[in-house]
């Protein structure tokens, strides 16, 4: 019970503004009860998952989307950059200062547009990416992680620019300003990892009709790939508009 | 995919999808042509083509938008063709060669899905654009300090005019799959730039300490008189005021440097974000315009 005192204090919190992230229904303890109460011929209720976080429908879980892959990115690299692994060179490092820039700017800046006035809390307050499931004491781990979250980053920017549905052009402009230069960070750390691997055909199409092409990722393929960077939580993209 | 299938779909949520075509004759007449070029139906941009035609009310037709894209790729494709062709590559290394060849390829495959693109929207497909033998003569390194004078500090160039000039039309192609293919070749450039950038010692993203930042590339605006009917016979928007330039720091009205609550560098904040050009800027004799010719 005690994990989900803070979790509605959270939730008040955020519900006010109406706006965004919303923790989809009732604490497990009245989950329970209702369980206890239904005869058996209704059908069991579905259990809510307190750590489930649904980001919006329309242009504003877009740039939710975006948020949580500058979040997690800007994560990572924190604590590269913190705790550099013994044998990344000194050029690296440097690298990964620019990729760790980047990212905070893109996550701030997503965050900005998401709400100017700073007043809405986009995250529960005990929400932190969790990155155990890297190897961040090595450069080859370092590099594979990058690898990983740029690829996914870059793939998933062609997919969700042309679902924005506003007149705000000054949104798209800005992801579309994002997006080409999280193609340069991929390539960066791919080249770094595997030298000639820039453009590789498992991010390229290298063959058939579709030869030259990024190979591109929908919301739901990129967030089930990032889901262990938010676990306990589970971010939920399925009120994003689906990709053509 | 079965394209009947999908204007049943579409109609559905649609009830005037058929009026938004030119007419359903046109559209049947269309999709009769289109069964003769089965691969070429297949592919999404082609798709994408036919329902941009239908919904979207920019001033530029599908195919000018893809004719000016056509040209890009050819104007790179010919330049790495040169490359490819000089005694300065063949000394270059086997891991700087299969670069350079993966890239040419990548604008080889380009080449080939605009061209496909336009002929089957009914177009004539630009038949040429090649970089100028004369200036490439004077680019007698392969990868020397100088990026003038080098035939990467060149690529460099190309390949950022690339991804700006692709930034520049994508809101043109708005509400059609053509935009998400415009941004995967879009894409693919930007990974160019950052491996060129690399081979030549740069820094993978566009920044002030970058050697060639002085470069019409990174700036904006024109040096002489625009036109919307270029040498290549195609039109493109009229010039308007100059684009933002690579050492932009403020974005959608928002300082990046100061207002985000923390305070981050110029070259950071400049770095962040690549920026537009629009199609007269690219095709100003300061930059691409100026090296495209016989």
């Amino acid at each position: 019970m005690s994990d989900h005192s803070f979790l509605s204090a959270w939730r008040e919190q955020s519900l006010g503004r109406r706006l965004f992230l919303r923790v989809s229904a009732a604490s497990a303890a009245s989950v329970t009860l209702v369980a206890a109460g239904c005869s058996t011929s209704t059908p069991e209720p579905t259990a809510v998952d307190p750590y489930q976080l649904t980001l919006p429908a329309g242009d504003p879980g877009l740039l939710y989307y975006a948020y949580f892959l500058a979040l997690t990115q800007a994560a990572l690299y924190q604590k590269v950059t913190d705790t550099p692994p013994a044998d990344l060179t000194a050029a690296e490092r440097v690298i990964f200062a620019d990729l760790r820039d980047h990212e905070v700017i893109y996550r701030e800046t997503i965050k900005y547009v998401i709400d100017p006035t700073g007043a809405t809390v986009l995250l529960p307050t005990d929400f932190a990416i969790n990155l155990t499931s890297f190897t961040l004491t090595t450069r080859a781990g370092v590099l594979a992680a990058a690898q990983l979250l740029e690829d996914l980053t870059a793939a998933a920017y062609p997919t969700i620019l042309p679902l924005f549905t506003s007149a705000n052009i000054p949104q798209r402009t800005l992801l579309l300003k994002i997006s080409s230069v999280q193609a340069r960070h991929a390539a960066t750390v791919r080249d770094l990892l595997t030298p000639g691997s820039f453009a590789s055909s498992d991010v390229v199409e290298n063959t058939g009709a579709l030869a030259g092409q990024l190979r591109t990722k929908t919301p739901t393929e990129v967030m089930t790939a990032f889901a262990p960077y938010f676990a306990p939580y589970v971010i939920t993209v399925a009120n994003l508009a689906v990709p053509v | 995919m079965d394209f009947f299938k999908l204007i049943d779909q579409l109609s559905e949520v649609d009830a005037d999808v058929m009026g938004r075509f030119d007419s359903r004759r046109a559209v049947f007449s269309s999709l009769g042509t289109a069964a003769k070029r089965t691969a070429l139906a297949a592919t999404p941009l082609f798709l994408g083509a036919i329902f941009q035609k239908a919904y979207a009310g920019t001033t530029s037709t599908p195919v000018e938008v893809l004719q000016y894209a056509l040209t890009l790729e050819l104007f790179e494709q010919d330049f790495y063709a040169k490359v490819k062709a000089s005694s300065q590559y063949a000394g270059a290394s086997a891991t700087d060669k299969a670069a350079i060849d993966q890239i040419k390829g990548h604008e080889d495959a380009h080449v080939a899905l605009l061209r496909g693109a336009i002929t089957g929207l009914g177009g004539t497909p630009v038949a040429a654009a090649p970089f100028k033998a004369a200036v490439f003569a004077t680019l007698t390194t392969f990868n020397g300090p100088v990026y003038g004078t080098s035939q990467l500090g060149i690529a460099q160039l190309l390949e950022d005019t690339g991804v700006r000039a692709y930034k520049g039309r994508a809101g043109e192609l708005l509400g059609t799959a053509l935009l998400t293919t415009a941004l995967q070749i879009h894409s693919v450039e930007a990974r160019h730039a950052s491996k060129i950038r690399q081979m030549r010692g740069q820094k993978p993203w566009v920044n002030p300490g970058d050697d060639a930042v002085l470069h019409p590339t990174y700036t904006s605006g024109v040096t002489g008189p625009t036109s919307t009917t270029t040498p290549f016979g195609y039109g493109i928007p009229a010039y308007t005021t100059a684009s933002p330039t690579e050492n932009n720091t403020t974005q959608s009205g928002v300082a990046i440097t100061t207002a985000l609550g923390a305070t981050y560098t110029t070259a950071d904040a400049a770095a962040s974000f690549d920026e537009y050009l629009q199609a007269a800027e690219v095709l100003d004799a300061s930059r691409a315009g100026g090296l495209v010719g016989a």
